[in-house]
């Protein structure tokens, strides 16, 4: 069975077609990238599948399960958690309780938890305490746990995003061009956890211009362009495909010069 | 450091006693009721300009109960929160779908709402002329009538609000908050039910500033409307940012600054307002994240 199985999920804004009737599956293992140029239409796409936008047709099935229209919080705690293409930290908390509300829904103590702090929500505190320091570690941020998040600089503050986002234990992470702005360094160490991620179980659903990122982690790719599906396959394939050529390139139909962007990423591969 | 200034004004009220005993006992009830806006407005990020309204319903009842029906202090004072909390449920429910400037604006309408109530409603409240001969606290025929006895519970109370205001911060319930604080959009990523936080701190907020009402009218003796107006949200407003807002000793720190300057400038006279007005202008400008910022190693001012 699928992780995630759409069927023929389009997104109308007015008279643009912004996904248009787009099918696919995340198999429950490995890694699956989405491809396109800029204005593809590929984060209405993750908004659509995190619920952050309702669908205007189609259905998106989370391992098997209708969340069509579900809200977001619902979505996350059934275990399919995305992260932000612009960073989105909790600036006024350290780097260690960023990781911490991660594991929000993996903890139920309330606020008379709080207050009178009995044994069940000790231990439950001390268990978060400990799977927020493994994540950092994972992430290679432990010299960083006491310092606050707004502080860290830039490639670091995504991989907290990441093992914030991993603190919820999800069974399907969405990442929005997690690669952007990092280095090569970041990037290539950003690909070695993202391969041990899939390794450990969580499937991963990552939209990424970087093509060397693409081509290193993902196991499946799916192109799309001006909202439409245009190609699936592994990267060897889709790379050999002539109308993902054509779409980076420009060639192909007219009117679509403006898909250019991408060339130089796509033909080197 | 924050701490022992503290304690130092308290100790020192409760050595000299009289005039500086009564201010020092209001800065304590407006620190129980800062404690609690600070949870909705610090540690949620939300804003309120209407926590007077749970302020007046709390203190009104406590009022009415043992003045007019005879009840004792206690039970009077739980109604009081109580019915607060309620009152903050049906308007927080919807107003809590409002953000920023409209959430600012909508609160700001339920604390003018309120007051009108206070005013027009004389059959219960007596209108301007206020409600006189409220009971001192007590439980059976033990009273607290000594300025004295009166700051040691006043103490006692906002000792147990800020003991509870820094469990709730280093709790999950408080890191969810923080959540809501930092970013919506990420504080649902992460599964976090937005609007129940946003609504949970505003209850708690409101429950707060109930039983500082109630404290209110107990240590006073008497109840006015003007005692839960407009010029209450100015000063708790004022008492929070200077103090340090999101901290959880900045309320009482607040409160006691703000409480003290204007008796420090007496000496003044005429310019005492704008000794006053210049010493919270500096204070905000080398303490912008407020004065207990500045003691704490997260403090960036």
């Amino acid at each position: 069975m699928s992780r995630l199985r759409l069927e023929g999920v389009t997104r109308r804004f007015g008279g643009l077609v912004a996904v248009d009737n787009v099918s696919f599956e995340v198999p429950t293992e490995g890694v699956t990238a989405i491809i396109g140029p800029n204005g593809a239409g590929k984060t209405t796409l993750f908004n659509l599948i995190a619920g952050a936008l309702p669908p205007s047709a189609g259905r998106i099935l989370f391992e098997g399960t209708d969340i069509t229209g579900h809200p977001p919080a619902a979505i996350a705690a059934a275990g399919l958690v995305r992260t932000f293409q612009l960073v989105k930290l909790f600036d006024d908390l350290s780097v260690l309780d960023n990781v911490k509300v991660g594991c929000h829904l993996r903890g139920n103590a309330g606020l008379f938890g709080a207050l009178l702090r009995p044994a069940s929500v000790r231990s439950e505190e001390a268990a978060v305490d400990a799977r927020a320091r493994e994540l950092l570690a994972f992430a290679g941020l432990s010299a960083f746990a006491d310092e606050p998040a707004v502080g860290l600089p830039y490639g670091r503050q995504r991989m907290l995003e990441l093992a914030r986002a991993m603190a919820a234990g999800p069974r399907l992470i969405l990442l929005d061009e997690p690669a952007a702005g990092l280095n090569t360094e970041e990037s290539a160490a950003l690909a070695r956890i993202i391969r041990r991620i899939a390794e450990e179980g969580t499937s991963v659903l990552l939209i990424e211009h970087d093509m060397t990122l693409v081509m290193n982690t993902a196991d499946r790719v799916v192109v799309v362009d001006f909202g439409r599906k245009i190609a699936e396959g592994t990267p060897a394939e889709v790379r050999a495909n002539p109308a993902v050529i054509a779409a980076y390139l420009g060639t192909g139909k007219p009117g679509k010069g403006a898909a250019a962007s991408g060339v130089q990423e796509a033909a080197r591969g | 450091m924050p701490w022992l200034f503290a304690v130092l004004v308290v100790g020192y009220a409760m050595v000299v006693g009289g005039y500086a005993a009564t201010v020092v006992s209001f800065a304590l009830i407006y620190a129980v009721f800062v404690t609690g806006l600070n949870l909705f407005m610090g540690f949620a990020a939300q804003v309120s300009f209407g926590q007077n309204a749970f302020a007046a319903i709390g203190g009104y009842l406590s009022a009415v109960l043992t003045a007019t029906y005879g009840w004792s202090p206690l039970p009077g004072m739980a109604l009081g929160i109580v019915a607060a909390v309620l009152a903050a449920a049906i308007v927080g429910y919807p107003a809590l779908r409002l953000k920023g400037h409209y959430l600012a604006m909508g609160t700001l309408a339920i604390g003018l709402i309120t007051y009108e109530i206070t005013v027009e409603w004389q059959s219960v409240t007596q209108g301007y002329m206020g409600i006189s001969g409220i009971p001192p606290f007590g439980i059976g025929p033990y009273e607290v009538t000594s300025d004295r006895g009166q700051l040691i519970l006043l103490s006692l109370v906002v000792a147990a609000s800020l003991f509870a205001a820094a469990r709730i911060r280093r709790s999950r319930f408080g890191r969810a908050l923080s959540a809501v604080a930092g970013s919506e959009e990420a504080a649902v990523a992460l599964g976090i039910d937005v609007a129940r936080y946003k609504l949970a701190a505003f209850l708690l907020s409101a429950g707060f500033a109930a039983l500082a009402g109630s404290l209110f009218v107990h240590v006073v003796g008497f109840v006015s409307p003007e005692v839960f107006g407009l010029h209450m949200v100015i000063v708790t407003f004022t008492m929070l940012y200077v103090g340090g807002i999101g901290t959880v000793v900045g309320p009482l720190v607040g409160a006691l600054i703000v409480s003290l300057l204007p008796e420090t400038f007496r000496a003044f006279k005429d310019y005492q307002d704008l000794a006053y007005g210049a010493a919270l202008i500096l204070l905000l400008i080398y303490a912008p994240r407020g004065l207990a910022s500045l003691f704490s190693p997260r403090g960036r001012s």
